[in-house]
């Protein structure tokens, strides 16, 4: 049984696990970097340990670091969170090396699905459809994969993932250029030049699916749509994905499972796929081996808490949910609220929040950590918190949103709450059913 | 060093939903170790916390700073536009984008802040020639240090 988990991440987060470790009677350890210690998660934590330096890689990214820090904390085991460390083989490997449950997969699902190239091979094993395209040993293997699949195309790392490290391209003359800089981005990013090749599909929707798995048995707790996305980072989320025919939705929601069942998968997990706008047709782009930052809005319309699954998971147990006990009931929207001007092209604004009121209310849920006088530091990502509103229908959901976003109000730093009131007010997403290219027409209100 | 905070966010959206039927307007919890408010707004309601000040509050920004306080006479200093770090070139192993003696213009590319996972550009700002970088590559910097000296044109 766990009783110390030591939370090996911060923000939001952090916070996150913290409460369901609270709610099972674990003794919940935070490991804080320097600038992280008087942060509201390490205030709430039990037990506050310092993991390093402020900049990420001396503190979350070391695995050494990390793993003193748990040993000497006396942890059960850790949870990763998301980003930092959380695919990570090695640290996961380090984790058990040191007799702590990694709370997350096992390490051959970590390095199947952690390099996106092997992924892809492993989905068409498990019978999934992939987006045209395939690998590319090099720069001139590139440019023949890149011309046989036709433009556009989208280069992606092999170790990528989470949006980052993919460039479009449009043109053939723009190939070669491109390629040398996916490369050397992917180095610099990933330490693996690897890239590869798929083709760019321009009417998609991101649809990704929840799954659980505890080794022998997986079941899908229904999909989520994250099509509203800035340079391949999601702004906005939403459950179920909207306006899919049940026929379709259910042959994505299988195929989530058919590959969770194939690797044998143990813990949460979100299967990511590609659909055509038009047709449905879907197509298997990657798979996340960790909890995603936009997990409430499946736990807002199941009812399942998604950490206290991965916590009983981790510590040995079958999965007591059966699909059948899997209803969502109603619709679940998520904004992401960054401290980050949207006026300044998304410039990133730390500081300190000298006033920080955040909604309350029916169908209303808030995931942040940041209070009035809380401080963004310049070391870590933007996410300040996380709006999430659920409702019987789409269309209550989308007016809760609507005067949520009236009564948040954040001062002393900039925050995108004025881009997600001028999505909510675009008839296209009232509409639902947006495709990728929804924030290229977005009007700047 | 663990604050309990007793209010779970369960029971946060209890309160707004019990004062929504209620005439009154404000809930304001103040203990020892934290504030709570919790108001109406318009047609909705707010939630607002505040931590004890009393707890040791961590410097957010412990940066080992490079900056020069003062720009020399007839120069003009391109100060950081934002803290993070400072990047003289556009990756690693790639040439800078200016070297004392370039001449800029107010919208030539000086320089990379990276700051929070992103890479922001500093531009020159004014029009003229570079003559002394002040701060060494992948230096972490404060909002407002001086990374270059440009003599205008």
């Amino acid at each position: 049984m766990i009783r110390r988990l030591f939370i090996a991440n911060r923000g939001e987060i952090a916070f996150r696990v913290i409460r369901t470790a609270r709610r099972l009677g674990m003794t919940s350890i935070l490991g804080a970097s320097e600038a992280d210690l008087s942060s509201w998660p390490a205030r709430d934590a039990d037990e506050v340990v310092w993991v390093g330096p402020s900049p990420s890689p001396q503190s979350y990214l070391s695995v050494d670091a990390v793993i003193a820090a748990a040993k000497a904390a006396r942890a059960d085991a850790i949870h990763p969170g998301y980003g930092f460390l959380s695919e990570n083989a090695a640290f996961a490997r380090a984790a058990a090396a040191a007799g702590i449950i990694f709370v997350g997969p096992e390490v051959s699902s970590l390095e199947a699905m952690g390099d996106k190239l092997m992924a892809r091979k492993v989905g068409i094993e498990a019978g999934l459809p992939v987006v045209p395209g395939g690998e590319a040993a090099d720069k001139a293997q590139a440019l023949v994969r890149a011309n046989a699949t036709g433009f556009p195309v989208l280069l992606k790392a092999v170790s990528g993932g989470g949006g980052k490290g993919m460039k479009r391209v449009d043109r053939v003359e723009d190939l070669e250029a491109s390629i040398d800089m996916a490369m050397a981005e992917a180095q610099a990013s990933f330490g693996d030049p690897r890239i590869y090749v798929e083709r760019f599909i321009a009417s998609g929707r991101h649809v990704e699916v929840q799954v659980l798995g505890d080794g022998e048995t997986a079941i899908h707790l229904g999909t989520r749509d994250c099509s509203i996305q800035r340079r391949f980072q999601k702004l906005v989320e939403e459950a179920p994905a909207p306006l899919i025919p049940d026929d379709k939705r259910a042959a994505i929601e299988t195929a989530a499972v058919n590959l969770t069942r194939h690797l044998n998968y143990r813990g949460a997990g979100t299967v990511e796929f590609l659909v055509d706008a038009e047709t449905f047709d879907f197509f298997f782009l990657e798979m996340n081996a960790r909890i995603q930052v936009e997990h409430p809005v499946t736990e807002e319309i199941t009812g399942v808490d998604l950490v206290e699954q991965q916590l009983l998971i981790a510590d040995g147990n079958r999965l007591t949910l059966t699909q059948d006990m899997v209803q969502a009931d109603g619709h679940a929207i998520e904004v992401r609220i960054n401290a980050e001007s949207w006026a300044d092209d998304f410039r990133p604004s730390p500081g300190t929040a000298t006033h920080a009121a955040w909604p309350t209310g029916a169908g209303v849920r808030v995931d942040t950590h940041m209070p009035s006088g809380g401080v963004v530091p310049p070391f870590y990502d933007s996410l300040l918190g996380k709006l999430i509103v659920r409702g019987a229908t789409r269309e209550q959901a989308v007016a809760r949103l609507t005067a949520a976003l009236d009564v948040l109000n954040i001062e002393g730093i900039s925050t995108t709450a004025d881009l997600h009131r001028a999505i909510v007010r675009d008839p296209r997403f009232q509409a639902g059913g947006v495709d990728t290219r929804f924030f290229e027409g977005l009007t700047h209100g | 060093m663990s604050v309990e905070l007793p209010l779970s966010p369960e029971d946060v959206n209890e309160i707004a939903t019990i004062l929504d039927g209620s005439s009154y307007d404000r809930l304001d919890i103040r203990t020892s170790r934290f504030r709570l408010r919790v108001e109406r707004s318009g047609e909705g309601w707010s939630q607002e916390w505040s931590l004890d000040e009393g707890a040791e509050v961590a410097v957010a920004a412990t940066v080992s700073v490079s900056t020069v306080a003062v720009v020399p006479e007839g120069l003009e200093g391109v100060a950081a536009p934002l803290p993070g770090t400072f990047y003289h070139a556009p990756q690693p192993g790639a040439p800078p984008f200016v070297a004392v003696g370039d001449v800029v213009g107010p919208d030539s590319v000086i320089g990379i802040i990276e700051t929070m996972k992103l890479m922001n550009p500093v531009h020159a700002g004014c029009a003229g020639r570079v003559v002394d970088v002040c701060v060494d590559n992948a230096t972490m910097v404060d909002s407002g240090a001086i990374l270059m000296h440009i003599q205008p044109a």
